[in-house]
């Protein structure tokens, strides 16, 4: 007679919220890059347009945390006020291409047989150019300028949204909520409106948390390139294609808006990770 | 000489919550023992460690666990994977999620061969062949070939129990094998399970029907919370239990009972005891008529298939018409057409005298509040976002309750009326018991306000305890509010204790209708005949029943 216990591997479980360090790391970054943008006079400590007496390319130190750059402006404070931009263009472009893509997704999985392939045969087609290449089309033809950079981001993702929708409101129009609410005798427009939409676009709202980082790193992509924001004004991509000038003398110009790319764009998709991690546990 | 498994207090716990506490039994050569519980008894889990499968995070505990003598309580998964298969065979419910849908048959049967013989490829298609023909599958070479897909319900379990026997294992344990087939296919595959058990080998079967147990098992083990409550021979459990909860498990059979009393034995205060069963008025006009209904569906090889042929029917007040057939019979396209939720190819459906087809589509909109249906899976006919109080709440706008006060006493009203209370308001239904969900999905066909409810299998995914109450919730609605039920079902039992009169469908023809009473005791056609001789019977070792349901 023998007794025994035996533990089979405890695997983590998705329902449980159990945070690691990184998701918390994660979370305060972007917590101080919503901080920056909301009150960035609070945070930096000088004027970002503000061309410094002390001179230019100075190291960090000093009364200048992270130096100057070329014009004497604290590099720091440019970081800070940098935030605003990135995260207008992050949020805004998202917002746009979400909505554009569901109408579209929307519109493809109700319409007619023939609505339905109209439109998905244009966003094939728009799908096979790359993104960054469809928004540097779009902006060729509309003129630079960061709302312009804004809405050429946002119309480059609008056909994934716009695939993930449609998917979803045959799943939803299909399902037998749906017919139950019909049954009642409830306005089709209605039953859209109350039932269609929200479950169709669920995914696509956890969806569109990774979208952000995506068009935040796109939208400097087009800044570094000189089509977003106008030269003077702090924003991050531009920082970077102006410190690229000065790189042999003074790496960190170059160092600092990439890292603060890099931090905001991983952080963001890291809580978008997770947010669509815990989504897909609970609908099992 | 050795049982062939012998387990003594086995205990299996998930994050710290026992599943299984301390169970214990035996079997031995040539016998077949069942388990017999409802949803969370923890039967499944049980027999999925017997074969070391219990599952990631379970916390394995036994004082004796042997498999044919052999100590199997320190097994690594390696040593395991050396028995399952090839001494123990395991046979489970869903065939069409079992089997892998890239693979034809008999692939899938010969696996286990590749694994534990020695036999060459040559010789491993023969077996598949023989394997095939002995669990009694028509034009082997042929079924071999083909994917799960294109298997019927009945052929796909037979395939996965000629995997499951392919190298004929001491041990088979079958885990709920028939619920998911038609009645007709289910007693099939019992016999064949029944017929595969010899001398030398043992067969544990793991089954919410009592009745389809005693078909088959020697001895009966009932489970309730993770505990044996009872055990004995079959007959001894069926004929005298022991245990209140056996016994609430039988008397909640439907098959088993007169017609017009109550199924569950729970006390349910809240709602007064029901009415003597009312004669539905025979003069009265329809509620709901359908005139030689037809309606075809384009199959793949666009060839229009026939699902419903010539179906006529008339429903009445306070009357409960059933309908009765296998899956694929039509019936619930029949109930789509009645609904207006699919358009007819000939024929017509008249509500209160009027046709669907007549009305203009907004007037067809304001019609459907009066034809209600309860789904067999209620969860997936909520909008996962509404709580219970919005599900309602969106049905009473319809029968013309304002948003407001009176709206939220109606809900509370309907709620109790289904045996619920407020405190449910709030819920979401995920966060519902199977049988609360039905209760909302029954009060919420109610709110609208109704003359017809269609059920459509609406006690089908539920404990045979819960199907009782809910059973008993209908008859009492209908007592009270006079609605009248299209009831669909494939369970004959169900059926006949829930209608008034009944339609048998078969292919989409009516075969047979007329009081259900009549039609049960005296079938006229030879299907009629052959689905009522295979409703599971808690009596099969006594004496033949001397009513068609086996009650007085």
């Amino acid at each position: 007679m023998s007794a025994f216990t035996a533990t089979a591997a405890v695997l983590p479980r998705t329902s449980r919220i159990r945070l690691r360090p990184g998701l918390i790391l994660a979370g305060l970054f972007v917590a101080v890059v919503v901080a920056a943008a909301l009150v960035p006079q609070l945070l930096a400590p000088h004027d970002p347009l503000a061309i410094g007496a002390e001179g230019a390319f100075l190291p960090s130190g000093g009364g200048h945390l992270l130096g100057t750059d070329e014009s004497g402006r604290d590099v720091l404070s440019r970081m800070v006020y940098g935030a605003r931009p990135s995260l207008v263009m992050g949020l805004g472009a998202t917002a746009i291409a979400v909505t554009g893509g569901t109408l579209l997704g929307l519109a493809a999985g109700l319409g007619s047989r023939l609505t339905e392939s109209l439109i998905m045969r244009l966003i094939d087609v728009v799908l096979s150019v790359p993104e960054l290449l469809l928004a540097l089309v779009v902006i060729t033809l509309a003129g630079a300028g960061s709302t312009n950079a804004m809405f050429a981001v946002a119309f480059a993702s609008i056909p994934s949204y716009a695939r993930i929708v449609r998917a979803q409101t045959h799943i939803v129009r299909r399902s037998t909520f749906v017919e139950a609410a019909t049954g009642l005798g409830i306005r089709r427009s209605t039953v859209i409106w109350r039932h269609v939409l929200p479950n169709a676009i669920r995914p696509v709202l956890v969806l569109s948390t990774i979208g952000v980082g995506t068009a935040i790193s796109a939208g400097a992509a087009l800044s570094f390139l000189g089509l977003g924001a106008e030269p003077p004004a702090a924003e991050w991509g531009d920082m970077l294609s102006n410190g690229l000038q000065y790189i042999s003398n003074d790496w960190f110009l170059v160092a600092v808006p990439s890292v603060a790319i890099t931090l905001t764009v991983l952080s963001i998709t890291v809580l978008g990770r997770e947010l669509r991690r815990r989504s897909e546990g609970r609908s099992t | 000489m050795s049982s062939l498994l012998e387990v003594a207090g086995l205990t299996v716990a998930f994050e710290g919550t026992r599943v299984v506490d301390g169970v214990s039994f035996t079997l031995q050569r040539g016998e077949c023992l069942a388990l017999v519980g409802e949803s969370g008894s923890g039967k499944s889990v049980t027999t999925r460690t017997l074969v070391g499968l219990a599952g990631y995070g379970a916390h394995v505990h036994a004082d004796r666990l042997r498999f044919d003598g052999t100590d199997v309580t320190g097994f690594t998964d390696r040593t395991w994977r050396r028995v399952r298969g090839a001494r123990i065979g395991f046979v489970l419910q869903d065939a069409l999620a079992s089997l892998d849908p890239l693979r034809p048959v008999g692939r899938e049967i010969a696996e286990p061969l590749a694994l534990h013989t020695t036999l060459s490829r040559a010789e491993r298609a023969a077996r598949v062949r023989e394997l095939l023909e002995s669990v009694g599958v028509p034009e082997p070479e042929v079924r071999a070939a083909q994917y799960p897909h294109q298997l019927s319900g009945g052929l796909r379990q037979r395939a996965l129990i000629a995997s499951a026997i392919a190298c004929d294992p001491d041990l088979l344990l079958a885990d709920e094998p028939t619920t998911a087939l038609d009645a007709t296919v289910a007693v099939q595959v019992l016999d064949l399970l029944g017929s595969l058990k010899d001398n030398r080998s043992g067969l544990l079967i793991v089954s919410h029907d009592l009745a389809v147990v005693a078909r088959l098992a020697d001895r009966v083990a009932v489970m309730k919370d993770g505990r044996i409550v009872e055990a004995g021979t079959t007959d001894a459990v069926l004929q005298d239990p022991q245990h209140p909860y056996t016994r609430a498990l039988l008397a909640a059979v439907p098959s088993a009972h007169a017609k017009g009393t109550r199924l569950s034995t729970v006390e349910r205060p809240t709602v007064p005891a029901p009415a003597p069963v009312l004669d539905p008025a025979p003069g009265g006009a329809p509620v709901l008529a359908a005139v030689g209904l037809r309606k075809s569906f384009p199959g793949p090889d666009g060839v229009a298939r026939v699902a419903v042929e010539d179906v006529s029917l008339t429903l009445r007040a306070g009357e409960t018409l059933g309908i009765v057939g296998e899956s694929g019979s039509g019936k619930s396209t029949t109930a789509r057409l009645l609904l207006g939720l699919e358009t007819p190819d000939a024929g017509e459906v008249l509500v209160d005298g009027t046709d669907w087809s007549a009305l203009t589509p907004e007037e067809r909109r304001t019609h459907r509040r009066r034809l209600q249906i309860v789904y067999q899976d209620p969860l997936s006919s909520f909008d996962p976002r509404y709580t219970v109080d919005r599900v309602i709440g969106e049905a009473l706008g319809v029968a013309g309750y304002p948003r407001g006060i009176r709206r939220r006493d109606r809900t509370v009203e309907l709620l109790e009326l289904v045996a619920l209370d407020a405190g449910y308001l709030g819920r979401r239904p995920l966060e519902l018991s199977g049988g609360q969900r039905q209760r909302v999905a029954v009060a919420r066909a109610l709110a609208a306000e109704p003359e017809v409810i269609v059920c459509d299998e609406p006690v089908s995914a539920l404990d045979v305890s819960v199907q009782a109450q809910i059973l008993d919730l209908l008859a009492d609605l209908q007592a009270r509010l006079r609605v009248a039920y299209l009831f669909i079902s494939h369970d004959l039992g169900v059926v006949y204790h829930a209608s008034d009169r009944v339609l048998v469908m078969r292919d989409g023809r009516v075969l047979e209708s007329g009081d259900v009473r009549t039609v049960f005791a005296d079938p006229q056609h030879d299907y009629t005949r052959e689905l009522l001789a295979a409703i599971p019977r808690l009596a099969t070792h006594a004496t033949p029943p001397p009513t068609p349901m086996g009650v007085s």
